[in-house]
């Protein structure tokens, strides 16, 4: 039955309202258009790309099409989690395509760029939105995008994966 | 070091063999041109101070003799993936194009995958398989690390890889990088020759001959399959190739080594091979300061 997410299984994401059979399931549309409303990526970044959930609230981005649903162990990579009232892009998907961002992006100098690496709170100063932010950083002379942060009360939270972590 | 006397007959320089056996081997990286180019690569390293040597025969492989590659911002980035020198090559002679469609029977931990979605701009599908579930963990991550988005992937037994889930469509190209007894990789696991013995080399060469000859069912006509192992074993090596040959619809064809290479061997203890292995080449650890490897391109026929 395809009427519910299950653990091991990809299901393409509904090109429609109308289409969706799973409850809570977040169409394909929608899914562009946060990643275009939140951070200003063009939406035909993501034209070559279909988007699945494998479990609740987890959609993953694969370059290219299967047909749906299909059971196996990954497709593409993680891109966001839409579970919760605030969705969450994920480091991989905002080292991915964070570079076609033109909003709620913010710089760090290399001080903070290490302390949000390695998982640490911090205070900054940000005249934007609050929520999830792309952190950038500079490596060879250019700014690149480096994770995700959650900026709330003047406070940067690092949103690095406990494994990504790195001491640096 | 009674392993690799095994194989004196095929080697011009032993005493070199077993000297380039005991010494390390220097960390590489390669760079990851879905994220980056070698020039940004190469300036990032040097402003982080970190000493780099490039391989004259891939400008995307750096030997870093002073670091690990894990612990710098380039890493971070996804711009730099940890490889075996010796084992960038499989995925060159296979030389995929955009667009295409590849099976990669033995993919975790996803050094060649990444390797092979690079080649392809991460456009068309390379198709993942592994059979053990925390490899497939250690392949995930490597994938999502260097941004790869083209990779779907499977767990499951290379010798009895499904299409179906792929549209039952066969494949542009494989790669059967098999597992082996793994004597070329002794300069990073010393343990491997003590482990090694001559009923795991006859075990293994079963599977090996199953997964090419999967490999060889599931590409199209006219496709390459590229069969690569890290052991000096004729038995898993040149008669694999033998077997390959005799039973399943495919020729070895020549290729350019970028490496220096000897020729595949024809003869081995009571054992004679197809002439057309010798086009296959087997990298020896002296000739190139690097591991030992064996590689075979082969078309599939009609």
């Amino acid at each position: 039955m395809a009427n519910e997410n299950e653990g091991e299984r990809f299901d393409r994401l509904p090109a429609t309202e109308a289409e969706r059979v799973v409850e809570g399931r977040p169409t394909r549309p929608a899914v562009v258009a946060w990643f275009e409303e939140r951070l200003g990526i063009d939406s035909a970044v993501f034209e070559p790309y279909s988007f699945w959930e494998r479990g609740s609230g987890k959609i993953w981005a694969f370059r290219g099409e299967v047909e749906s649903p299909v059971e196996i162990q990954g497709l593409g990579m993680t891109a966001l989690r839409t579970r919760g009232e605030h969705w969450k892009p994920t480091l991989e998907a905002v080292q991915r395509f964070g570079a076609h961002a033109t909003k709620n992006c913010v710089e760090l100098t290399a001080e903070q760029a290490r302390r949000f690496f390695a998982g640490q709170d911090q205070e900054l100063d940000w005249e934007g939105d609050w929520g999830y932010l792309i952190v950038m950083h500079e490596i060879a002379g250019e700014q690149e995008p480096l994770g995700v942060g959650l900026y709330t009360y003047g406070e940067l939270k690092s949103m690095v994966p406990k494994g990504r972590q790195r001491e640096l | 070091m009674s392993v690799l006397e095994r194989y004196e007959p095929l080697v011009d320089d032993m005493a070199a063999l077993r000297a380039a056996c005991e010494r390390p081997l220097p960390p590489v990286v390669r760079v990851n041109s879905i994220k980056t180019t070698t020039e940004r690569a190469q300036q990032a390293l040097a402003d982080e101070g970190i000493e780099y040597e490039q391989a004259e025969w891939h400008p995307g492989l750096f030997r870093l003799p002073n670091d690990q590659p894990g612990t710098n911002w380039p890493y971070v980035n996804g711009w730099l993936h940890g490889q075996e020198e010796v084992s960038a090559l499989p995925a060159r002679v296979l030389d995929p194009q955009p667009g295409e469609r590849i099976w990669d029977a033995c993919a975790a931990p996803g050094s060649k995958t990444t390797q092979l979605a690079a080649l392809m701009d991460d456009t068309g599908l390379v198709v993942a398989t592994d059979n053990n579930l925390g490899r497939i963990s250690a392949l995930r991550s490597n994938t999502e690390r260097l941004g790869v988005t083209n990779v779907a992937v499977t767990r499951e037994d290379a010798r009895n890889h499904s299409l179906k889930p792929f549209g039952s469509e066969s494949y542009d190209h494989a790669l059967a990088d098999v597992p082996c007894s793994c004597e070329g990789t002794v300069r990073k696991n010393p343990d491997t020759l003590d482990e090694w013995t001559l009923e795991h080399v006859h075990g293994i060469a079963g599977v090996q001959r199953a997964i090419l000859g999967r490999a060889i069912e599931v590409t199209r006509p006219g496709g390459t399959v590229v069969y690569s192992t890290c052991t000096f074993a004729p038995e898993e090596n040149e008669a694999v190739l033998d077997h390959a040959l005799a039973e399943y619809p495919c020729r070895i064809v020549d290729f350019e080594c970028p490496l220096e290479a000897r020729a595949g061997i024809t003869e081995w203890q009571d054992e004679s091979f197809d002439e057309s292995v010798t086009r296959a080449k087997r990298i020896y650890p002296h000739h190139n300061d690097s591991g030992g490897f064996f590689c075979a391109k082969l078309e599939v026929t009609e």
